[in-house]
């Protein structure tokens, strides 16, 4: 063996050193070299079946582990997914067809519930119970609670049972909100069988009334309440005309568009598609019988909504609603006491944020909820913004499909008054960005690195950016102000639009210049550090803080460019969160607009526009206990706005307001994104980036299992455009036009540690930034 | 043997406090949802009702203490979420007293409400009584005690 080793070994040397390489193998091919190579094939090829067996036996059992742990996922998952009756039916790909049966078997199993009751004993007899029954229970001993509950998880529950008489909040006005906002069914309970009190929990709109003790017997069957609830809604969306049988899909996809969330929408979607061949019979059988009562949908609520605005809401009596309204079937009462409510309803929300004036505008009943979380959100928690994030999901949609002229544009009005107030906004955030930046500045360490890295474009470099970042707000701003249905999301438009106009021009030229390889991002962080110090803003700090920024845009927009494809799933492969990728986008966009501005009015908004990403960063960071769900949210209202971030992003007043509060982000579909983006920039991007990246992982995760929202499709139309451009930015050439295009990247973090050790590999040379490419 | 013999006792005790029309249906519902996941819940449930029923206990008594005309509202408001404790686990007495102090609570008869919660009371620590001595059994009888419907 030595000696044959030896042989090889001076084969192959005399092969290496032999000037004809082609003549040296032939003269390997000695007889010993035959004998050994056939050895050496044979057990070669032995050892290739057993190592194929085994990784294949690998890969199956895998296989089935993954499918085993999709299948009893965590509450959380099989929560948030399409139709809550446990995981089964959701995630598994390959017992599709099996799953969908188990599901339809085992229905009612799963069923989520929330058990609200001020007893203690009641409670854990009533959560044994229903645990019995195979549901999923959740206890909460406050109304209150029970409410903010109800709001994070928007598609949390599928029903919910409450007492009569407790001490914070009276049974039947917690049933009036949950009927407002939700849309649940509820159950009130009561040891009190008086006549007056079951009256009025059928007044106040239960579905059913139980009296105390509770027996088993009747929790067994609270399902048929969930059930008929979704077909009562059903058969109200086809009564008002918006659907028809066969569009049954397509509609829920509408629906999604404008229901309060996406995920709601597709809830609802999974849960009409889920049933649709359950009940297909079930509604036959209905439509011949008396309607109960009417369901406020969506539509109808819009429709109720537009009719008291024109008549005012001090004079809307429910015969002239019910005129302008128009709709067959719907009676003066339905709509008296739907006007009941509300009223109570504003008068709630008046009571908590008088200045939201626009909210009667774009006042949806399934949104109700979310906006009025949104409405009172100024000092926000990232919960309420979760839930808020529903909501610009579904109106980011909106708009976005709007921008694209596809959608009716319902913005008129509340435009100008939008303007008004985004230019308030802009005011705040501006003072806070000085705060903003020195936080950074004390961050990231790492980024000094940066400042050796040369520059070449700093001035135009600069004014690019300011440039971009003005046209960019003004880009989004077109796209996106036609389709706002939400105030907030109005704003950010509005805001993006005064600035824009400002500007005027720009977005041609630079368009296609803009490379936005991985690379470009450490020569830009160089150029961005260099601008920002030579520009004097802020001082020189600004640089590095800003630098981890753009890093991890460009590390965004790297895999983003490479992927042909517009929409926000591109980012998944990467791992990185939706938001990153619409921050990516948001820096494509940017590109796409920085072209001749020349302003040096512009630094200070790019200033802000760093300010922003770092602002987002640190919301993010602050919000790790969001729930999977909640980024999945965010996620998902971030892939839908990918559009309007960049504007939101470059637009001064935008970027101001995002940092100043996260109500602001909250409030706007933007705000969604912005969160995490925010949180994603400002706190040490680097550690953000490190909490990030397992966070985004798993939202990415999560959000791919959710489905994405139909509306998103529209949106490629003007993703592609960034696509494109964020395709010719990579292709762009010179090192001083990456840089440039880099700066108004500025992104996330999560790509911050590797763009570190990128930067530090290819030191601040330009040609180091192509070769990353 | 001893388990046996203990699981008789206890068996008889459960009879005995149905017959004294102390436990109702709802005792035997609480059995029911008793398992071996859930050994001793019926346990639980009753240490957490007269856990959280006393603080109830103390309230009423207090405005039946406070002043001269008594709050009949709030009174009743007490009484009813006692009441709605109590039926959960099958107290049938302590309800039936329940029912009675609300009455007289409607009626505005004070005296009436005064005698019905000392009434009441005593029910409520005879029954305390007699549901832990029966639990102690059950513990002594061990887990296989699960709900058996005597009647």
């Amino acid at each position: 063996m030595e000696g044959f080793s030896i042989s090889t070994s001076k084969i192959r040397f005399l092969f290496l050193s032999s000037p004809i390489p082609s003549l040296r193998f032939v003269e390997l091919r000695g007889e010993r070299q035959k004998k050994l190579l056939n050895l050496k094939y044979v057990k070669r090829r032995h050892c290739r079946v057993v190592l194929f067996l085994f990784v294949f036996c690998y890969c199956f059992c895998y296989y089935w582990v993954g499918l085993g742990w999709v299948w009893f996922g965590s509450p959380n998952r099989s929560m948030n997914l399409t139709n809550g009756k446990g995981s089964m039916s959701t995630v598994t790909t390959t017992s599709v067809v099996k799953s969908t049966d188990a599901v339809s078997d085992q229905f009612p199993v799963g069923l989520r519930v929330l058990v609200v009751d001020d007893d203690p004993t009641c409670l854990m007899i009533l959560e044994r119970m229903l645990r019995t029954c195979l549901y999923e229970v959740t206890k909460c001993n406050r109304a209150e609670a029970a409410l903010s509950l109800l709001r994070e998880n928007k598609n949390g529950f599928d029903i919910v049972i409450s007492d009569v008489h407790m001490p914070d909040m009276d049974g039947f006005k917690l049933l009036e909100h949950i009927g407002l906002e939700m849309d649940l069914p509820v159950i009130m309970m009561s040891a009190d069988d008086g006549k007056n009190v079951v009256m009025k929990g059928v007044t106040h709109g239960a579905c059913d009334y139980l009296i105390k003790p509770v027996r088993i017997e009747a929790l067994k069957n609270i399902w048929q309440h969930v059930v008929r609830k979704r077909k009562n809604e059903w058969k109200d969306t086809e009564q008002s005309g918006s659907a028809e049988e066969g569009d049954r899909q397509p509609k829920a996809s509408d629906d999604a568009d404008y229901s309060s969330s996406a995920n709601e929408g597709s809830w609802r979607n999974s849960k009409k598609r889920r049933e649709e061949e359950e009940e297909v019979e079930e509604r036959d059988d209905s439509s011949t019988l008396k309607k109960p009562r009417v369901v406020w949908s969506v539509e109808l609520h819009q429709q109720f909504v537009a009719a008291v605005d024109q008549l005012g809401i001090d004079k809307a009596v429910p015969k002239k609603i019910l005129e302008l309204m128009n709709v067959p079937g719907l009676t003066r009462e339905n709509v008296a006491s739907h006007l009941q409510k509300y009223r109570l309803y504003l008068r709630r929300l008046s009571g908590v944020s008088q200045h939201q004036n626009n909210l009667n505008n774009s006042f949806l009943s399934s949104q109700e909820a979310t906006f009025g979380t949104i409405a009172t959100i100024n000092g926000i928690d990232l919960q309420t913004l979760a839930a808020a994030g529903q909501l610009p999901a579904q109106s980011l949609a909106t708009l976005q499909a709007a921008g694209l002229g596809r959608s009716a544009a319902k913005a008129g009005a509340p435009m100008p008054l939008m303007d008004q107030r985004n230019l308030f906004s802009f005011e705040n955030p501006r003072i806070r960005f000085g705060e903003g930046q020195q936080q950074h500045l004390s961050t990231s360490k790492p980024m000094n690195l940066l400042h050796g890295i040369p520059t070449n474009m700093e001035p135009k470099q600069l004014a690019n950016l300011h440039q971009s970042t003005q046209s960019l707000g003004s880009l989004n701003v077109r796209v996106n102000a036609p389709g706002a249905q939400n105030n907030p999301l109005l704003m950010q438009m509005a805001q993006s639009q005064p600035r824009a106009q400002m500007l005027g021009e720009n977005t041609g030229p630079r368009v296609p210049r803009h490379p936005s390889s991985l690379g470009q991002h450490t020569i830009s962080n160089g150029i961005s550090n260099g601008i920002l110090s030579r520009n004097g803003i802020a001082g020189s700090n600004r640089g590095p803080a800003f630098n981890p920024a753009p890093q991890s845009s460009s590390l965004l927009n790297f895999p983003m460019n490479q992927t042909s494809e517009m929409s926000v799933s591109n980012t998944f492969p990467l791992g990185s969160s939706p938001g990153i990728s619409s921050i990516s986008t948001k820096g494509s966009f940017q590109e796409e607009v920085t072209s001749g501005i020349k302003a040096s009015s512009a630094f200070p908004s790019y200033d802000i526009f760093n300010e922003l990403r770092h602002q987002k960063s640190r919301d993010w960071e602050i919000n790790p206990g969001l729930t999977t769900y909640d980024a999945s949210r965010h996620a998902n209202s971030l892939q839908s706005t990918i559009d309007v971030s960049p504007s939101v992003l470059v637009h001064q007043g935008f970027s101001s307001t995002q940092q100043t509060s996260q109500s602001r982000d909250a409030t706007m579909i933007g705000k969604t994104m912005f969160s995490m983006g925010d949180g994603l920039e400002q706190g040490n991007l680097q550690n953000s980036g490190q909490h990030l990246n397992p966070l985004l992982l798993d939202n990415s995760m999560r959000v791919k299992a959710e489905r994405i929202p139909g509306s998103l499709f529209p949106e490629h139309y003007g993703q592609e455009d960034l696509m494109s451009a964020l395709l010719k930015q990579q292709e762009g050439i010179g090192p001083a036009e990456n840089d440039f295009d880099f700066d108004g990247y500025s992104l996330d973090n999560i790509p911050v540690i590797w763009l570190m050790s990128n930067i530090l590999q290819s030191s601040g040379s330009s040609l180091d930034a192509q070769d990353l490419e | 043997m001893d388990r046996n013999q203990s699981r008789r006792q206890l068996t008889a005790m459960k009879q005995s406090l149905f017959d004294q029309g102390l436990l109702d249906e709802q005792f035997v519902q609480l059995e029911e949802l008793q398992d071996d996941a859930n050994p001793n819940f019926v346990e639980e449930i009753v240490t957490l009702y007269y856990r959280d029923s006393s603080r109830l206990i103390s309230n009423i008594e207090q405005a039946l203490k406070e002043r001269t005309p008594l709050d009949f509202n709030k009174l009743d408001t007490l009484m009813h979420q006692f009441k709605g404790s109590s039926s959960s686990i099958g107290a049938k007495k302590v309800k039936a007293e329940c029912n009675l102090f609300r009455e007289y609570c409607r009626a505005g008869n004070a005296e009436g409400c005064m005698k019905s919660f000392q009434q009441l009371k005593k029910e409520y620590a005879a029954l305390r009584k007699k549901l832990e001595a029966y639990f102690q059994l059950a513990r002594q009888a061990g887990p296989q005690e699960t709900a058996c419907r005597s009647k």
